[in-house]
């Protein structure tokens, strides 16, 4: 079932590491269901806004609201994920000795405290989900390689898919098409748009035309503020998007 | 191919192992094949292999480096090591009732601390309970501050050289330098009987294989599943939702019950426990042995532990004075060309037998194409002729 509305919105969230403010007073929201992409130079804050939402760096000023009225700012990393705050990381970040299968299992959305893990069984509805979700990725047939031997673009789709077993509301990707070939972006880019059906899904993003093919609306950060907001065409016609980040390159 | 998990691949050489320590030594030793003298050698390698589960479960599966696990084992070692003396108690040159160390102290009454280990189940319970809870603390300053790797190993390390120098003070009243010896009888069962012995000796064999199926059934569930996972990517796990934390606290604190289990056992067996036992030099024996072994797999430590304490039981009543280098250079060895250890071993021939192999057929195919294609050129130069 769709949602409509905002689902998170950022207040004035100030980031600074060692005096050096990576997210000034940054205003952000992002509605249900919606596919957003967000743009920007070298050290214009991206990914730090990216880490302040799922808990990896911790505000100095602002709110993070997410959902019914919950200040997520303060709280551990996994408490926002057991919100429905899904994180994928720029470098793929999977569990190599383990296989496919075992990694999308840990993902899986279970208990995750001490003594549920010590008595959990995988039920067949859980397996199931586990070859749809392989099969979905196009990576069915290696749910029993370990996690080691996939290429850098299918260690890209198989952490995706840790993140979609997870069944977060909010999606949150981080350079997801480095580094691929091509016909991995185009795949890439499928997945997403097949995403943000029922999911929010924000991903970070220096391929213009990936951003292109897959986003509705772009937010172009700049030195650790929001510089624009809107659909493609209008962030690129913006004069001051032009000069601060399209027009370098 | 079918996947056959790996614990059921485990399951044949565990249950052969278990025959061996549980029926056939101990039926030698019955015969009059096995000495009394290297069973009990045999009982005290056991003991310290429960010591080595512990340390192949959390650096071998969940790559928390610990250079303390000798402080759970010198614990649970000195809790039994009480019960013990104060069994004697009475018994000794004084034949007072308090431990004869502490008359020499002009102790005259049994210190508080002392007087719950009156109970046989009290110092059972402390064994484990007592080096739980100081895991559990560690644990807790440590792993919720996200200290891991390189530090935590410095700072297990302190933390041994620290409680070695704590228990070296005669002010806590446990024997001091001297530690806790002269033990009379456990249990009621006098320790001179080669029976008592043979009794010990089951008991931790029993307990070993105990200690094994209960990791084995951790690493076998979920559980390995994190711990693995805590090994290769802890923060992509951290993202998942888990509370990463509170499961190295839990694996931390399991291995050192292991570890207090495997000291109450050892010391009945060898008559002694000194703070020598507590400190930095034998906790960073207990890695080199898990190393040796194998520390990807439990059945890897156990062979560790005791194969180089049996190595020692030779080596140093032959060259007492090589001891020392022999298990460094065995160290060195071990983390150059072994990184799978003993257990290892097989996988990597077998790797290397695979690389050679691909690697002929690589020069054999580029041989064959280099022949196709001097075949092309010459077809090319009776062309052009």
């Amino acid at each position: 079932m769709k949602q409509s509305g905002t689902i998170m919105y950022l207040e004035g969230v100030t980031v600074t590491f060692d005096g050096f403010q990576a997210l000034r007073g940054v205003d952000f929201y992002i509605d249900h269901g919606e596919l957003r992409a967000l743009i920007g130079p070298n050290g214009a804050g991206k990914t730090t806004l990216l880490d302040a939402i799922c808990g990896k760096v911790k505000p100095d000023a602002g709110r993070i609201i997410f959902g019914e009225m919950t200040d997520i700012s303060t709280l551990e990393e996994h408490d926002i994920t057991a919100l429905g705050i899904g994180r994928k990381f720029q470098t793929p970040a999977v569990f190599k000795s383990l296989t496919l299968f075992e990694n999308l299992s840990l993902a899986l959305r279970h208990r995750r405290d001490v003594f549920a893990t010590l008595f959990s069984k995988l039920r067949p509805v859980q397996k199931d989900k586990i070859y749809a979700t392989l099969e979905t990725l196009g990576l069915q047939h290696k749910a029993q390689q370990a996690a080691a031997t996939l290429s850098h673009g299918e260690m890209q789709w198989l952490e995706i898919g840790m993140v979609i077993v997870q069944e977060p509301v909010l999606f949150l990707l981080d350079e997801p098409v480095a580094g691929m070939t091509k016909e991995e972006r185009e795949k890439t880019g499928e997945l997403l748009q097949w995403l943000a059906k029922d999911h929010a899904v924000l991903v970070v993003e220096h391929d213009m035309e990936f951003v292109r093919q897959t986003a509705q609306r772009v937010t172009v950060l700049h030195e650790g503020n929001v510089l624009c907001e809107g659909s493609v065409q209008h962030v690129q016609s913006d004069a001051r998007v032009v000069e601060v980040y399209l027009g370098r390159g | 191919m079918k996947h056959t998990p790996a614990w059921k691949l485990a399951l044949v050489p565990t249950a052969i192992l278990a025959v061996i320590l549980l029926i056939v030594v101990p039926l030698l030793n019955a015969l009059g094949f096995v000495s009394g003298y290297h069973l009990n050698l045999f009982g005290k390698y056991l003991a310290l292999a429960i010591l080595a589960l512990g340390m192949g479960l959390i650096w071998g599966y969940c790559g928390i480096l610990s250079l303390g696990q000798a402080i759970f084992f010198g614990l649970g070692g000195y809790a039994m090591g009480m019960y013990l003396m104060l069994e004697a108690s009475g018994k000794g040159v004084y034949g007072e009732a308090i431990p004869d160390f502490m008359v020499w102290n002009r102790v005259t009454t049994l210190p508080l601390h002392w007087v719950p280990f009156r109970s046989f189940p009290v110092a059972v319970v402390a064994c484990l309970i007592v080096p739980t809870l100081v895991a559990t603390l560690i644990g807790w300053l440590t792993f919720r501050r996200r200290v891991g790797g390189t530090y935590f190993a410095i700072l297990t390390q302190a933390a041994a050289f620290a409680t070695w120098l704590l228990f070296n003070r005669n002010e806590l009243s446990l024997g001091g330098t001297n530690g806790l010896t002269d033990f009379k009888t456990f249990l009621g069962f006098s320790l001179s009987e080669p029976g008592t012995m043979r009794g010990l000796y089951l008991l931790t064999a029993l307990l070993l294989v105990g200690s094994f199926f209960l990791c084995r059934w951790l690493v076998g569930s979920k559980m390995g599943l994190v711990l693995t996972a805590i090994r290769d990517e802890e923060q992509r796990l951290r993202f998942l939702g888990y509370p990463v934390a509170h499961y190295k606290i839990f694996i931390f604190a399991v291995a050192a019950a292991l570890a207090g289990l495997a000291g109450a056992l050892y010391v009945p067996q060898v008559g002694i426990i000194t703070p020598n036992q507590i400190g930095v030099l034998p906790s960073l024996e207990i890695v080199v042995w898990v190393a040796t072994g194998g520390r990807h797999s439990l059945i890897g430590a156990i062979i560790g532990a005791v194969g180089i304490n049996a190595a020692r039981s030779v080596l140093t009543a032959h060259f007492p004075e090589w001891w020392l280098i022999i298990l460094g250079s065995l160290f060195v060895g071990v983390v150059l060309f072994l990184p799978y250890g003993i257990v290892g071993l097989p996988w990597q021939c077998w790797q290397a037998w695979q690389r050679l192999h691909s690697r002929r057929g690589h020069r054999k195919r580029a041989a064959e194409a280099q022949r196709l294609g001097e075949l092309e050129g010459s077809v090319m130069e009776s062309k052009t002729v």
